[in-house]
């Protein structure tokens, strides 16, 4: 379709070239995507290894099941991003940020999850 | 595209493939409607945890058509919740590249090209589901079917968008030129 002028279309596909994302910004989101794939799994084992008898503990798998839609999750992603910056100045390459992020996902999960 | 996923770990694969082929794409949408690279993160990242939550009825519902419009149209409803909660539009002008460190900035791009300056501007006023038609068309190269899954509009409804969106903003264009010449 040719709405205006063929060289006004040409200006706008040249204004609204695409943007490429920071590459901290890809490397954050891969990491938090296996980190909440990884504890919405550790959740799941957790429940089948020693609650299954126990109808009180159904709801909390089955939350994890869902794995960011729960409350706690999104929490720990939140606390986790919230401290990326100090991460980054503390670590000497992507490899340590990495290890840091991982063990600061393992810690908050550890202090909040088990209180629900 | 089979409908069916058979593991966790396929779906996870399949959306890890999703994620790749289209963080560019939710990126520029997200900076195009926002106005800036700190707020445009925080969106796309906020599409794909999303996206993840939802991908398994997406797949199945797609019937093997494209994803994409179903993720922008996840940006489209987070952008409109941003602006819904901060009481704000979108930034008049497109911020400084100083002020950011992404590998290029459209005001790098832009720089010293006034009437692209101009567009962006006119862009930026644009009632919101015309700028957004456009961001999709030009930023994303997205066809006319795919605007309009992501807007939730007709395939006629969604030409006749673009059509009004592009004589708009060339005239602003226009006008401005017009008044700046004189």
């Amino acid at each position: 379709m040719s709405a205006g002028a063929p060289d006004f279309e040409a200006l706008l596909r040249e204004a609204l070239v695409p943007v490429d994302p920071p590459a901290d910004l890809a490397q954050r989101l891969e990491l938090t995507l296996v980190n909440l794939t990884e504890l919405a799994q550790d959740e799941l084992e957790a429940w089948e290894l020693s609650t299954m008898r126990d109808p009180r503990n159904w709801v909390r798998p089955a939350a994890a099941a869902v794995v960011g839609a729960t409350a706690g999750t999104a929490l720990v992603v939140l606390r986790v991003r919230g401290r990326h910056r100090s991460r980054k100045q503390q670590s000497a390459n992507l490899l340590e940020l990495a290890e840091r992020t991982l063990h600061d996902f393992a810690e908050e999960a550890r202090r909040i999850l088990p209180d629900r | 595209m089979p409908d069916t996923i058979t593991s966790k770990a396929e779906l996870d694969a399949r959306f890890t493939e999703l994620y790749r082929a289209h963080l560019r794409d939710v990126y520029s949408y997200s900076y195009y409607r926002v106005g800036n690279h700190h707020d445009a993160e925080d969106l796309t990242e906020q599409t794909f945890l999303q996206a993840y939550r939802h991908f398994e009825r997406a797949l199945r519902e797609s019937n093997g058509r494209p994803l994409r419009p179903w993720l922008i149209r996840i940006a489209h409803n987070l952008a409109a919740n941003f602006y819904r909660d901060r009481s704000r539009k979108p930034e008049s002008a497109i911020e400084d590249a100083g002020m950011i460190s992404a590998p290029h900035t459209t005001e790098s791009l832009v720089e010293g090209r006034e009437e692209l300056k101009s567009v962006l501007a006119g862009v930026q006023q644009l009632p919101d589901d015309r700028r957004e038609a456009l961001i999709m068309r030009f930023a994303l190269g997205m066809d006319n079917r795919e605007i309009a899954r992501a807007l939730g509009r007709t395939d006629g409804a969604t030409k006749v968008l673009l059509h009004r969106a592009i004589r708009q903003l060339e005239g602003m264009v226009n006008g401005n030129a017009e008044a700046e010449a004189k």
